[in-house]
């Protein structure tokens, strides 16, 4: 049987390169980076060399580029560091509906602490208007955060108008572009952010690494506290082989972007295409322009997005949904809620996330396969009976 | 995470299906948590043996999977034997559920429940069931 990989927003395997580079320096270059001494060196060496690819990629300085233990960490260091650090200048946060929860958490944290936080809405693609974040701003707004692309439906945000805005106003703004780097260009200056996270397991890196941007000059707190490690902001001996990994990683899907992220595209809109064409009452979630290329957020409806899951994996083709089963609580996907989708629409959502291993004869599979599973699931559904029979949903 | 039994009960579920002149129908859950189940029973007024029993469920693995265990069970038993079925046995005859899907198996127990009730309304009946026990239900 098959076996095809459609979670790539998940997270990604590890390209042959990056394990190559990680396998030595596990193997060689065990010296503490902080020693002095012949074994400690070649570390130090190796951790500088991946932080002038990190930046490199970003366009940014290397004394800007600070390894941390994930994506998640780097948000958080950003954001409740920056808030705890500027706190006498304000006490206004702002970010998105629709963020991740490493983002979204941490402003919650916040609120306990005392600040307070503006949840911008999304309108039905995803998209945060500028109007509403202009409206927004107050006099004591001191940091706002928005992802540069959203992980369940791709949508990209206006970082670039946001982060104009917040520089002539002297906001700090921290953008998530887990999602973004390697797929689409990003480049600190252009987006005039003073904070930025991305992380290794979504570039074909490992898992457990991650980068905080974080511009000169610009003020922060540790989150903990211990040796001076990366300029003290993340105290702990440094997790060498992932540093390197993460290095050789994003190197290569900066440079392979050119040609992969519009093959991915292609791949993209053929799915959604064939997939919208053969099965009745499905929809895309998120935008058709102003989307990552290799997201497509698809709802079969009247099926539940668990059970569409599950068969779907049976079938060889491994994907996620947005449905309250599979969320561990009673809620769908906080982002497909904020984009004003009804239950219905968001428990029969499907995230379909491609990556270098997917090919166009997998698409072809994929449009064939999943005609017969909407089929039986909703043979099986009392809602799509309803719907047929012209009754009410539930 | 879901056991053998919970997957081939997913994979080709039992007794799927509606019943033109059920002698009771249920449907329980609602669409804001996503689940909704809806049990049809043909039950002999005579014997009172559930002589043919059918579902429908919008709903996650586990969801499927325990109505299409509870049809199983019932099948060919008397009422009686139908309102002693609880989750916690439709789960264990499925080898279990994770802690989150229990929730899923009470949906079960209860569509079978809310069809009996309304077999007991058409019928007559005083099977002991009434409307409000259906409202403080929790996954034990
Ligand atoms: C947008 C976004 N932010 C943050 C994260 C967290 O990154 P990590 O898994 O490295 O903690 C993810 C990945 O799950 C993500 O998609
Ligand atoms: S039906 Fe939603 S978790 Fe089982």
């Amino acid at each position: 049987m098959r076996s095809i990989y459609l979670d790539h927003a998940a997270t990604t395997p590890v390209r042959e390169e990056v394990i190559e580079a990680m396998v030595k320096v596990l193997r060689e270059n065990y010296g503490n980076p902080s020693s002095i001494h012949q074994f400690g060196r070649p570390s130090r060496k190796l951790i500088e060399e991946a932080r002038e690819k990190v930046a490199k990629a970003i366009n940014a300085d290397p004394r800007e580029i600070i390894f941390v233990g994930s994506g998640t960490e780097a948000d958080n260091l950003a954001i409740l560091g920056s808030a705890r650090a500027n706190k006498k200048k304000g006490n206004h946060l702002i970010t998105t509906s629709v963020e991740h929860h490493a983002v979204l958490d941490a402003f919650k944290a916040l609120e306990k602490e005392g600040f307070e936080v503006t949840y911008l809405p999304v309108d039905g693609e995803g998209r945060i208007s500028v109007a509403d974040f202009k409206n927004a701003l107050r006099d004591n707004t001191i940091l706002v955060s928005v992802m540069h692309a959203n992980n369940e439906v791709g949508t990209i945000m206006p970082v670039e108008e946001i982060g104009a805005i917040c520089r002539e106003k002297k906001i700090l703004f921290h953008v998530d572009a887990v999602q973004a780097v390697g797929k689409i260009p990003v480049d600190v200056t252009q987006i005039n952010c003073d904070f930025l996270a991305l992380s290794g397991h979504k570039i074909y890196g490992p898992k457990g690494i991650g980068v905080l941007y974080m511009r000169r000059g610009v003020r922060t707190q540790p989150l903990y506290h211990g040796g001076g490690q990366e300029r003290k902001l993340r105290p702990g001996t440094e997790n060498v082989p992932n540093i390197v990994g993460l290095g050789v990683a994003i190197e290569l899907a900066v440079a392979e972007m050119e040609t992969e992220s519009p093959r991915l595209a292609k791949l993209r809109d053929k799915l959604i295409d064939g997939v919208l064409s053969t099965i009745p009452e499905t929809r895309l979630n998120g935008p058709r322009e102003g989307r990552l290329p290799h997201n497509a957020n698809i709802s079969i409806v009247y099926v539940e997005g668990e059970a569409l899951l599950l068969t779907c994996d049976m079938k060889g083709m491994s994907c996620s949904s947005g449905s309250a089963c599979t969320s561990g609580s009673l809620d769908p996907s906080h982002v497909l809620m904020a984009m004003g989708l009804s239950h219905t629409i968001a428990h029969g959502s499907l995230r379909l996330s491609l990556g270098h291993s997917t090919t166009e004869d997998d698409i072809d599979y994929i449009i064939r396969e999943l005609k017969p599973i909407a089929d039986r699931l909703r043979a099986m559904s009392p809602v799509w009976e309803n719907f047929q029979k012209g009754l009410p949903i539930a | 995470m879901y056991t053998d039994k919970v997957l081939d009960h997913f994979t080709n579920p039992r007794n799927v299906g509606e019943i033109e002149d059920a002698s009771g129908v249920g449907e329980v859950g609602n669409m804001k948590c996503g689940d909704i189940m809806k049990m049809y029973l043909k039950i002999n007024d005579e014997s009172n043996v559930i002589e043919d029993v059918t579902f429908k469920t919008f709903g996650c693995g586990a969801a499927i999977a325990t109505s299409s265990m509870s049809t199983e069970m019932i099948k060919g038993k008397s009422i009686d034997e139908a309102l002693s079925l609880t989750n916690k046995a439709i789960a264990d005859a499925l080898d279990g559920l994770p802690p989150v899907k229990m929730h899923c198996s009470v949906l079960a127990e209860e569509a079978l429940k809310a069809a009996l009730l309304d077999y007991q309304k058409k019928s007559g009946k005083n099977l002991g069931l009434n409307d409000d026990d259906f409202e403080d239900w929790d996954a034990e």
